[in-house]
């Protein structure tokens, strides 16, 4: 079939595989739009050849509906003039299809619970049977056989006229009956490193993973917590979208994010309840030698025997790439709960989504 | 691909009796059933079974076949203009909309049957196409995929750059270079034609002086003279002009022969949407569904139909004003007397029991475009029932926003989005520019300027083509500007300043 081959070409073009100098049509800027009412907006990559054409933000259009002067309109329209097969760029779709997508793409294994440690939710059935119960319940198969055996043991059965009243004591009903459900709890705590080296180009790397990550964690574990901790020398908890958009500036201890996040365990989240995970993301530029050790001894002793995973991430900024991480493959290489991940640019998130979650803690 | 099962083929029939005891009138067409994926396929390939092998189709394929697989849009119908016509129904699909498609086809059958916009498209583009296709083959065969693809790739930057009313005046211009495609048939025709047409024989006959006199006057001095008239066809004045080879100068001539090949449809997507939605409705509603069927017609019909808040779409205003259109003539609402009516109460019960309607709207089928037709039937009163509204950017607060809802407005935004298929206008005005052999372009500036990056890579490949430094006069930050490109640098000039 002519397609695949026609399709192969693309997706080749797009990868970057054939034609480098093309990749700049490409559009495909973000993986991820915005999340409005659990949908997702995936750009579908395309490649725009260069046309003369009308500047878009110039041009403006007719559309059709309420709404006074000076409203928004979402999205901006498609031109009238319709070329065969102007279709649209955007993909919507629903967070837990992506995940599985996401998980299909990847090769995702599914995450194991750890141990044994499910904590069961009570949940109600009806599949029980009751002899009290309101009206709006009533078994009526259940009501009309007790009838019936009552009327033929007593007799008052009459084949030639089947008919059958049923009395109070007859009637059955449907109740219902406690079923215990296990399920896992699950909390992400991220960490990022707003030091001064971190620039814009940085946190839009961690702050497409993170959603990813998040993504597909949530995907696994109904009612998924989140907690965030920024650091530069000094730590702090902050909410979801201070997280994304502070930028502090100042020097960088990487111990004290640990310190912060140890807190918040041992605070709220007890290790034989929970399945924990934690990403950190930082240039990898730790103040001192001393302040590394620490943060490799706060791994050894406290997050190994209390976390599924542990993830670091190492974007490299302007100023380069930090020494963090190799110090920490060299002390835990053997650690299946430690992972690695150095994130260069942001082609490479989704082998860095793979080499965090591929292993399936 | 299947032939259509025995229930459908009956319903068929029945359907192109009704479409014609209706006075549609229609090329045969042949129906096929197809899978999704091969619905998709079609459709990735701009309806055709078989084209040249290029990555956009498969960049099609990619987009449709996502949206279909994610649940965002399905492709219910494709109709080919071609003799017989192709139609394509996607298996699977309820027996209503099934009919409803049929119904739906036969619509678009008569359009590009009679409307005259389309009168010059080629009716046996399907084998066209496969002709293109095995050319193109061949060419990557011998230059290689890279090489060709590349060509094509500039091609296709210029592909907007067609005259599109062009096919309706200019006949008997012809192209000079002939296209390598036709010399064989020309020469042949030559051969036959000689004793018949003395005009031929002649021109063969100048033909051969000046091969034979190449002293007398360079043949490069002769194309290359300063004055020309403008040319709006881009494409065919590099055919005919820039230094080529001529497997480049085939695939230049392809791709301008399928660009005025589809030009028509954008030119009529309004009203050819419409008038097919028109007729299905009808037929629909008034002969072809049982009682029980025309809850599930109305959904399906109804999901068609639905507009966006900043989409336009073409099915439902040009459903819409074809009703309006016939409504209209039915009662005399047209003309001097109504349209200096101002009593709104008169206008309102305005009923001369004309019943011209349904001749009018064959009319405006036949001869009518989608600017002729938004310019004579966009009422107010259809603005105001119809909420239209036009948008704008803000640049405050960095939003597309609703702008006004004045009629005039909103006529004047449409026409403008519709008017040479909301393109530019670019011409070519000189091939000699400052008598250095360079290219020089015009943008008729209409009040919108190009996109700058865009306008900038399009220059470098026109530039691949022409070979030497190209020119454009056009408007940039409000501003006259001539923005050359000599295949490294791009110079601005403010045209305002040398004035």
């Amino acid at each position: 079939m002519s397609i695949l081959e026609n399709h192969k070409r693309f997706k080749d073009i797009v990868k970057g595989r054939i034609r480098e100098d093309f990749k700049k049509f490409v559009t495909q800027d973000e993986m991820i739009g915005k999340s409005e009412n659990d949908y997702v907006k995936i750009p579908v990559s395309r490649i725009k050849l260069p046309k003369f054409i009308y500047g878009a933000k110039n041009q403006g259009g007719v559309g059709q509906g309420e709404g006074q002067e000076g409203k928004e309109v979402p999205s901006k329209g498609q031109k009238a003039g319709n070329s065969p097969g102007e279709h649209q760029v955007e993909v919507e779709v629903e967070i837990d299809e992506l995940a599985e997508i996401l998980g299909k793409e990847l090769e995702l294994p599914r995450i194991e619970p750890k141990g044994k440690k499910l904590v069961s939710s009570e949940d109600k059935r009806y599949t029980n049977i009751s002899d009290v119960g309101p009206s709006g319940l009533r078994h009526f198969k259940k009501t009309y056989k007790e009838a019936l055996k009552r009327s033929i043991a007593s007799g008052t059965y009459n084949a030639k006229d089947p008919m059958i009243v049923p009395i109070k004591k007859d009637f059955r009903y449907k109740a219902s009956k406690p079923v215990s459900k296990p399920t896992a709890n699950a909390v992400v705590i991220y960490i990022m490193d707003v030091s001064g080296s971190m620039g814009e180009e940085q946190k839009k790397i961690v702050r497409m993973e993170s959603f990813w990550i998040n993504t597909w964690l949530k995907f696994n574990y109904k009612g998924l917590d989140t907690r965030f901790i920024i650091h530069d020398a000094s730590a702090k908890e902050v909410d979801e979208e201070t997280f994304f958009s502070t930028s502090e500036s100042g020097g960088t201890l990487i111990s004290s994010a640990y310190k912060k996040a140890l807190e918040i365990i041992d605070k709220d989240y007890p290790v034989n309840e929970w399945n924990i995970y934690m990403f950190h993301f930082s240039d990898g530029d730790n103040w001192s030698s001393d302040d590394t050790n620490l943060c490799k001894d706060i791994i050894k002793n406290e997050f190994l025997k209390k976390i599924n995973l542990f993830g670091y991430g190492q974007v490299e900024s302007k100023y380069g790439s930090g020494q963090f991480i190799k110090d920490l493959k060299k002390d835990f290489e053997e650690e299946d709960a430690v992972v690695c991940s150095p994130i260069k640019s942001k082609d490479e998130i989704v082998r860095s989504i793979k080499d965090f979650l591929g292993k399936g803690r | 691909m299947l032939k259509l099962p025995q229930e459908l083929v009956a319903q068929q029939k029945k359907i192109s009796k009704l479409a014609a005891s209706l006075e549609l009138d229609f090329y045969d067409t042949v129906f096929e059933m197809v899978t999704y994926k091969e619905m998709n396929q079609i459709a990735a390939l701009g309806g055709f079974p078989v084209r040249y092998p290029h990555w956009r189709f498969g960049m099609e394929y990619d987009s449709i076949s996502k949206s279909y697989e994610y649940g965002l849009s399905k492709i219910y119908e494709l109709v080919i203009n071609n003799d017989p016509c192709y139609a394509y129904l996607l298996e699977g699909n309820s027996f209503v909309d099934h009919k409803l498609v049929i119904a739906h086809v036969y619509g678009h059958c008569d359009f590009f049957k009679n409307n005259k916009w389309f009168s010059k498209t080629n009716r046996k583009m399907m084998d066209q196409m496969a002709n293109h296709a095995t050319r193109v083959r061949r060419y990557i065969d011998l230059h290689g995929i890279e090489r060709v693809e590349r060509f094509i790739d500039c091609c296709l930057s210029l592909e907007n750059l067609i005259d599109r009313h062009s096919p309706y005046v200019d006949e008997q211009i012809q192209i000079v270079r002939s296209e390598s495609e036709e010399s064989n048939d020309n020469d042949r025709k030559k051969n036959t034609d000689k004793d018949s047409s003395p005009k031929r024989y002649l021109d063969s006959y100048i033909k051969s002086l000046e091969v034979k006199n190449p002293e007398i006057e360079k043949p490069i001095e002769l194309t290359r003279k300063t004055q020309i008239n403008p040319e709006k066809d881009v494409l065919k004045f590099l055919i005919q002009n820039a230094p080529l080879e001529d497997w480049e100068l085939d695939i230049i001539s392809i791709i301008r022969k399928e660009a005025y090949y589809f030009a028509p449809q954008g030119m009529t997507k309004i009203m050819n949407e419409g008038w097919a939605s028109y007729w299905h409705a009808k037929m629909m509603t008034e002969h072809i569904c049982n009682d029980n069927e025309i809850i599930d017609f109305s959904d399906t019909h109804s999901g068609t139909m639905a507009m966006k808040p900043d989409g336009f779409n073409p099915y439902k205003i040009g459903i819409e004003l074809m009703r309006d259109i016939e409504i209209r003539w039915n009662k005399g609402q047209f003309g001097k007397e109504w349209n200096e009516c101002d009593n709104l109460d008169a206008k309102k019960n305005w009923d001369r029991k004309l019943d011209k309607g349904r001749e009018k709207i064959f009319e405006v089928r036949r001869d009518y475009n989608d600017v002729m037709f938004i310019d004579h039937f966009l009422t107010e009163e259809f603005c105001v029932k119809n909420k239209f509204f036009v948008y704008q950017f803000n640049k405050k607060t960095k939003k597309f926003e609703i702008n006004t809802r004045d009629f005039k407005a909103i006529k004047n935004k449409l026409l403008f989005q519709l008017t040479n298929f909301g393109q530019p206008i670019i011409q070519v005005v000189d091939h000699n520019f400052e008598n250095r052999g360079e290219l020089l372009l015009t943008h008729l500036f209409e009040g919108v300027e190009l996109q700058p990056d865009y306008m900038k890579q399009t220059m470098t490949r026109l530039f691949m083509l022409w070979k030497r430094p190209v020119c454009l006069a056009t408007v940039l930050d409000k501003s006259p500007a001539l923005v050359s490109y000599d295949g490294t640098d791009f110079v601005h000039k403010n045209l305002d300043q040398a004035a």
